[in-house]
């Protein structure tokens, strides 16, 4: 899995590809709550177009940076959900707890 | 219960970093034995959870204990009817884990982790777990759906 980061203004873009599983979902978790806890970004937007697995300790990881940036007042963006992605959010029931877009300009606006 | 051939069977360390390799046969496996892509991806899923439970709870972590996963065509016949599925094992010597929390936790409590087991439980028609002389033995089944309540098909004059 790689992460990187873009900034534009107050947002922070991750672009992560690979899997997030058991082997790479605490790296998600710290760059994200590392943003909200320690940067104090005000919104944060995940691309997940190349991602191509989430696991349930993934799912914990974006729960917990949606948690971390409701704690600071801040904003957790998705984008580029697969259908695998989606499906995982749709089974935990999570769909709607999310801000959730299709498209990085549509994010971007949003 | 009639246990017909063995399908698949992978001897692992329970290191996070393999769990692609896993999910890869599990994936592929599924996809030959006819399952739909739903059920494929539900199916690589509950096994792929399975084993990051047994990595992080039985085996606490450790990353050079053994796992195996044995996967099996299943053939039942109960009387004029026959279930065809795909039966896995995952068996670990860790510790046996708390049977209070192979549960899926309400989905209405909306907090990180515990989800793992709702996946499991939402993938497989069966889920079965024996502990017995420090080996553990995690049983899932699958019937594939065209075969759930196939009727044995008896020729006539």
């Amino acid at each position: 899995m790689q992460i990187s980061t873009r900034r534009f203004d107050k947002t922070a873009i991750l672009d992560i590809s690979g899997d997030i599983d058991l082997a790479h979902s605490t790296e998600v978790r710290r760059l994200v709550l590392s943003e909200f806890r320690e940067k104090k970004t005000p919104r944060v937007i995940l691309n997940l177009n190349d991602v191509n697995y989430i696991d349930s300790s993934g799912v914990a990881s974006l729960v917990e940076g949606l948690k971390a940036s409701r704690d600071v007042g801040s904003r957790l963006i998705l984008f580029g959900l697969s259908p695998i992605a989606h499906e995982v959010l749709q089974i935990s029931r999570l769909l709607k707890m999310f801000e959730i877009y299709d498209t990085e300009d549509i994010a971007l606006q949003a | 219960m009639n246990r017909t051939g063995l399908l698949l069977r992978l001897e692992l360390p329970s290191d996070p970093e393999i769990l692609c390799v896993v999910r890869s046969a599990v994936m592929r496996l599924t996809e030959e034995m006819g399952f739909s892509p739903e059920e494929c991806r539900g199916l690589t899923r509950a096994v792929d959870e399975a084993l990051a439970n047994i990595i992080r709870h039985a085996y606490d972590g450790r990353p050079d204990q053994p796992i195996e996963v044995l996967c099996r065509r299943l053939l039942n016949r109960t009387g004029s009817e026959q279930r065809a599925g795909l039966e896995i094992v995952l068996v670990d010597h860790g510790a046996a884990p708390d049977r209070k929390k192979l549960c899926g936790r309400s989905l209405d409590d909306v907090r990180p982790g515990g989800l793992g087991i709702h996946f499991i439980e939402d993938a497989v028609d069966v889920m079965q777990y024996t502990s017995h002389a420090r080996e553990n033995r995690l049983r899932l089944v699958k019937y594939l759906p065209n075969a759930k309540r196939e009727t044995k098909v008896v020729k006539g004059d």
